[in-house]
């Protein structure tokens, strides 16, 4: 059963049964991003304990977030120790953030502004990834990092090639979240059906950017005309772009990214607890085809990724794209990993 | 079986409604700020609201595109400037976090000056354009903002008591949270009753009536400090940055959702919530009610005081009727 999006998030907050512990660590959780994602990490009842780390605000986020009335505990950390953090007079720094982490969400950096592509923001977001992930390599070596900061068909690159310099990296816990790509087409194609999205369940493949996020509508069955067809992916396509137009100049997609990212780490969460029905898209390291990442539904286990999974049959039109977008997706491969080397 | 985004707000209500989809709209005023971004991404999430109105002085067209992609059914759009009247019509609950958040050292009467205004403005537009909606005030100094919403209404022969709420569950969220923590409970089994104000010491938890709740005197009093002053505390954490607003966000969600539920005509749906009545001596006072399909439908009185709450309530009356009395002299002073 293809389960992008969670069964049930916090399907039982009254759960009588302890959740086995689950510890989640947000790095960039006083951004725009990581406050809402924190804030559904914390209602989470899938969750025991919540880091929020980020080089600013964190111990004022985490105070705020402490009040909700949840079991889950709740730090706070900013990258010096000695500056502060929450509870009051509690570790700080990366590596308490980090120790114990199952989890390792990464929405930190800057978002894109109008008319700027996701891989504009490669200079400043490499090394904000790099340096992240290098404290996971030391402080978290067996944790699901689930990246969500942009370029992702970069940054995921970047990251396996840290942690493979420090002789930690799995292939199975190094992904790049494409969930909202899935939500995106599932809300466009919803519409177009005049159905509630809710209902709506597309394949999206690739990558993360523009024409590199390739949704499978001849999947769906859904019926449409040519240039419906055409609007729809371009839409799916560009639903990031979207947002930053509509904001003009205020930021990129925060609300949407916040829940599509907390959908995939309880999806995480719930497979290493046990679920062996968890099955949604990750930008992972793949060999079904010859771009060495490549986002396609995967099923998830105790350990991250149990199985790539394949994709099923593209349509004429989508092997058009698919075509089209691949020296883009394995050139910004490439960059990600000679940005380390 | 659980819907995919209904669940999500199970973290907000209480139970799974397995009635027929409501139809529901909710306009958020004051949608672009701190509390009304992340209140509002709850509020698109929860399978309750079919249509959610996004309002702010600044322009608010970005954050419902982005809410907007949420694969939930709730419709959302943006309004901002001359449009507050889209936003407003044919709103069920109007829920109002508008104005500027307190800075450290500051009380949330410290704010009155500039809020007052802002939530009669607001209230006004909302007798115009919604005058059968239940609004949900979130803006503080609550203990003032509320009547001051009283009288615009009155002031325009659109006033319901059964429709006008002040939104304290902050505190019955942090009561639930801090006793459970005390007491190694899982906060979500907790249920403190909080009556009063929202404000400081008129902030009244009744731990008294928690049961199993065996703690001494000190610890009690520490705790109840605590819970009033629970703000503060992340006003200070925050340095300048601002008040709460993600545990806001929350709370304001899950006494939106209540009412929600309770509109659709569920049964047992209770809040405490600060509404008009003669409780005491005060013209409004948060106490137990439970909701309904017109909004308040039954204001519960609060029970037994230990004499600490007692004494508490004696010491805090006063303040919370002179705050009423500020935002009232306010309003009719427009």
């Amino acid at each position: 059963m293809f389960s992008s999006r969670a069964a049930s998030i916090a399907s039982r907050m009254y759960s009588t049964t302890a959740p086995s512990a689950a510890k989640v660590a947000v790095l960039g959780a006083a951004g725009g991003i990581g406050q809402p994602l924190s804030l559904l990490c914390k209602l989470s009842p899938h969750i025991t304990e919540l880091a929020c780390y980020d080089v600013v605000g964190t111990p004022g986020v985490a105070a705020d977030l402490s009040h909700c009335p949840t079991k889950s505990k709740t730090t706070g950390s900013l990258p010096d120790p000695e500056a502060g953090a929450w509870p009051v007079g509690g570790e700080g720094g990366l590596k308490a953030a980090l120790t114990g982490a199952d989890v390792v969400v990464i929405p930190a950096g800057v978002p894109r502004k109008p008319g700027m592509t996701r891989d504009d923001l490669f200079n400043t977001n490499a090394s904000i990834v790099q340096t992240l992930v290098e404290g996971c390599a030391e402080h978290c070596p067996d944790a699901v990092l689930a990246i969500i900061s942009n370029p992702v068909n970069s940054t995921v690159p970047i990251a396996a090639e840290v942690l493979k310099a420090k002789g930690v990296y799995n292939p199975k816990k190094v992904c790049g979240v494409t969930t909202l790509d899935v939500c995106r087409a599932n809300t466009f194609l919803g519409e177009h059906m005049g159905k509630d999205p809710a209902d709506v369940d597309v394949t999206v493949i690739g990558g993360h950017a523009g024409i590199t996020i390739l949704p499978l509508l001849s999947q769906t069955g859904a019926t449409m005309t040519d240039e419906e067809r055409e609007a729809l992916t371009k839409r799916i396509q560009f639903g990031g772009d979207e947002v930053v137009q509509a904001k003009a100049g205020a930021g990129s997609a925060t609300l949407s990214m916040a829940y599509a990212g907390y959908l995939f780490t309880e999806n995480v969460l719930k497979a290493k607890a046990g679920a062996t029905d968890v099955v949604m898209p990750a930008y992972v390291e793949s060999n079904i085809t010859e771009a060495e990442f490549f986002a396609s539904p995967c099923k998830f286990g105790k350990d991250g990724v149990e199985e790539v999974l394949g994709f099923g049959e593209m349509s004429d039109y989508e092997k058009g794209w698919f075509d089209k977008m691949m020296p883009d997706l394995k050139a910004q491969i490439q960059k990600g990993k000679d940005f380390v080397a | 079986m659980f819907a995919r985004t209904a669940s999500v707000t199970a973290a907000v209500s209480r139970a799974f409604s397995s009635t027929a989809a409501s139809q529901h709209k909710v306009a958020v005023l004051g949608a672009g700020g701190g509390i009304g971004q992340p209140m509002s991404l709850l509020l698109q999430l929860a399978g309750e609201v079919s249509e959610l109105a996004l309002y702010d002085v600044a322009p608010t067209a970005g954050i419902a595109a982005d809410i907007g992609h949420c694969d939930s059914r709730a419709k959302c759009t943006g309004y901002t400037g001359e449009d507050l009247s889209k936003a407003l019509d044919g709103a069920d609950v109007v829920v109002i976090p508008a104005g500027v958040p307190r800075k450290p050292g500051m009380t949330r009467d410290d704010l009155f000056n500039t809020n007052a205004s802002i939530v009669a403005t607001l209230a006004n537009a909302c007798a115009q354009h919604a005058p059968n909606a239940c609004l949900g005030i979130i803006s503080n100094p609550v203990n003032s903002t509320v009547p001051i919403c009283r009288e615009v209404l009155r002031s325009a022969g659109v006033y319901n008591p059964q429709k006008l709420f002040g939104i304290t569950t902050l505190d019955v969220v942090r009561s639930n949270k801090f006793v459970g923590d005390a007491m190694g409970w899982d906060p979500a089994n907790v249920n403190v009753t909080v009556i009063g104000g929202h404000a400081g010491t008129t902030i009244l938890p009744l731990l008294s009536q928690v049961q199993g709740l065996n703690l001494d005197d000190e610890t009690l009093a520490a705790l109840s400090h605590r819970i009033q002053f629970g703000g503060d505390e992340v006003v200070q954490a925050k340095d300048g940055a601002g008040s709460a607003t993600l545990s806001m966000a929350h709370a304001g969600a899950k006494f939106t959702v209540s009412l929600l539920r309770a509109l659709n005509g569920e049964a047992n749906v209770t809040e405490c919530t600060f509404v008009e009545n003669d409780l005491t001596d005060a013209p409004f006072f948060a106490t137990p009610v439970t909701l309904g399909r017109d909004g308040v439908d039954t204001v519960h009185p609060f029970g037994e005081l230990s004499a600490f709450e007692q004494q508490n309530f004696e010491a805090m009356l006063p303040d919370l009727q002179a705050q009423a009395e500020k935002g009232i002299k306010f309003a009719q002073s427009l």
